[in-house]
C-alpha cells in the first residue's frame, strides 16, 4: 500500500514539474553575465535600467562624465554573450532576448556598438 | 602703479562664509528636518550615485593650431588616424561621413601653394547650433561643438549652415561602430575634437599622428591657460581663423595661411 501511495506522489510530482517546464517555455533566456555582481539588484535593472542610462547618458554627452556607475559601455562589456561576443547577435543573447519577450524595440544599439573593445 | 589688493579679496571664500553657501547649507537643513527619513535615505543613495564631478571643465577652452608651414603636402595621416580612431571607412565612398579632410590651396599670382587639414573649427559662436531646432548641436561647456545623437532628428540644417563644411549626414545603417564613438544612420555628425580621448586627459588622435610622422603640425591645448604650449605659439607667432570676416571666434587656429 505504502509502495503504491509513493509511486502515486512520484507521478504527480513529474507531471507538475512537465506542467512548470511548459509554463517556462516562454521565457526570455537570460545568458550569464561575464563577471560579478550587476551595479543594481536583478529587479531593479529590470524596471529602471532605461532610466539610468537615459540620465546618465545626458551627463556624459553634454557633461563629459565618463566611466559613471550606468554606462552603456560597461553593460555590453560585462553581458556580452561569450558565444557571440555580443548582446543582441543571437535571439538568445542579453538585450534582444528580454526585449523580444516584452516586444519593446531597442534603438540602442542602430548606433552603440554591441560589442565590448577588442 | 597698481593699487595693493587686499590679500583676503584674492584667497577663496570659505564656503561657510559665502552668503549663497551659507543659505543652500541652512536649506538643506530644513529640508532634513521637514522630510521623513526614508525619503532622506532615497535622496542620499541618488547623491551617491551621480558622478563624481569631472568631465567637462568650464575653465577650459580647448583649442587647436595648425602650423600650415610644417603641414606636408600629401600627407594625410591625420586623417587616417581619424578614421580608425572613430570607426570611419578608411576608403570612404560617396555618401560616406567625412570628419576631416586635408585640403591643397595655391595662391594664383604667385602660384605657392598650401596644404592643410580642415575639420569642425569649434566655433565659440557657431552658426550649427544657432540654426539646430531640437537642441542637438551644442556647444559644451570646455568649447567642443557636438551632435547630441539622441536628440537628432536627422534635419541637416547644421549641415547647411557650417561655413567650413565640417558636418556629414549618415545615410547607410552602420555596424561595427567603436564603443566610444556611436555613430547611426539618420543623425548628423562631425569632428568630435577626439571627445572620448579628451576627456580620459589625452589629445585628439589626428595630433597625436602628426606628431608621430614628426611632422608636429598640430598643437592642442587650453586657449584659456596663458601658460599652455597652444597659447604661448598664439602669442608668438601670427595665426589665422579660416573665415575671419564671419567673426565665428573659431578654437582652431591657422599658423603661415
Amino acid at each position: 500500500m505504502r509502495s503504491l501511495l509513493s509511486a502515486l506522489a512520484r507521478v504527480a510530482l513529474v507531471a507538475s514539474a512537465s506542467l512548470a517546464a511548459q509554463s517556462m517555455a516562454g521565457q526570455p533566456v537570460i545568458e550569464p553575465a561575464r563577471s560579478g555582481p550587476c551595479v543594481e539588484d536583478a529587479p531593479t535593472m529590470r524596471r529602471q535600467h532605461m532610466e539610468y542610462l537615459k540620465h546618465q547618458r545626458d551627463a556624459t554627452v553634454h557633461g563629459g562624465v565618463r566611466g559613471a556607475k550606468y554606462s552603456l559601455k560597461s553593460c555590453v562589456a560585462c553581458h556580452a554573450s561569450q558565444q557571440t561576443n555580443s548582446v543582441t547577435a543571437a535571439p538568445t543573447n542579453f538585450c534582444v532576448s528580454c526585449h523580444s519577450y516584452a516586444a519593446v524595440k531597442i534603438d540602442c544599439f542602430e548606433c552603440h556598438a554591441n560589442q565590448p573593445a577588442p | 602703479m597698481k593699487p595693493n589688493t587686499p590679500a583676503t579679496s584674492s584667497e577663496p571664500t570659505p564656503p561657510w562664509r559665502d552668503r549663497r553657501g551659507f543659505m543652500a547649507a541652512g536649506a538643506a537643513a530644513m529640508t532634513g528636518l521637514l522630510i521623513s527619513p526614508g525619503v532622506r535615505l532615497i535622496v542620499f543613495a541618488l547623491a551617491a550615485s551621480t558622478p563624481a564631478a569631472s568631465g567637462a571643465n568650464p575653465k577650459v577652452r580647448w583649442g587647436l593650431l595648425v602650423d600650415t608651414n610644417a603641414c606636408a603636402p600629401g600627407c594625410d595621416a591625420c586623417v587616417r588616424a581619424c578614421r580608425t580612431e572613430n570607426g570611419l571607412p578608411q576608403n570612404p565612398g560617396p555618401t560616406d561621413a567625412q570628419w576631416i579632410r586635408k585640403i591643397e590651396i595655391r595662391e594664383l599670382r604667385t602660384g605657392k601653394t598650401q596644404s592643410l587639414p580642415v575639420m569642425c573649427q569649434h566655433c565659440a559662436e557657431p552658426p550649427c547650433v544657432d540654426v539646430c531646432p531640437t537642441g542637438a548641436s551644442f556647444k559644451r561647456v570646455d568649447g567642443i561643438v557636438l551632435v547630441d545623437k539622441h536628440i537628432c532628428i536627422g534635419c541637416r540644417y547644421c549641415v547647411m549652415a557650417c561655413p567650413y563644411k565640417a558636418r556629414s549626414f549618415v545615410h547607410e545603417p552602420l555596424s561595427g561602430q567603436k564603443p566610444d564613438v556611436p555613430r547611426g544612420q539618420g543623425t548628423v555628425e562631425g569632428c568630435t575634437l577626439c571627445v572620448h580621448r579628451v576627456d580620459r586627459g589625452e589629445s585628439p588622435a589626428c595630433v597625436q599622428a602628426c606628431a608621430a610622422q614628426a611632422q608636429g603640425a598640430m598643437v592642442f591645448g587650453d586657449l584659456n591657460d596663458p601658460q599652455s604650449e597652444i597659447s604661448l605659439r598664439l602669442e608668438r607667432y601670427a595665426t589665422r581663423a579660416l573665415r575671419e570676416d564671419l567673426q565665428l571666434n573659431t578654437g582652431v587656429r591657422y599658423a603661415g595661411l
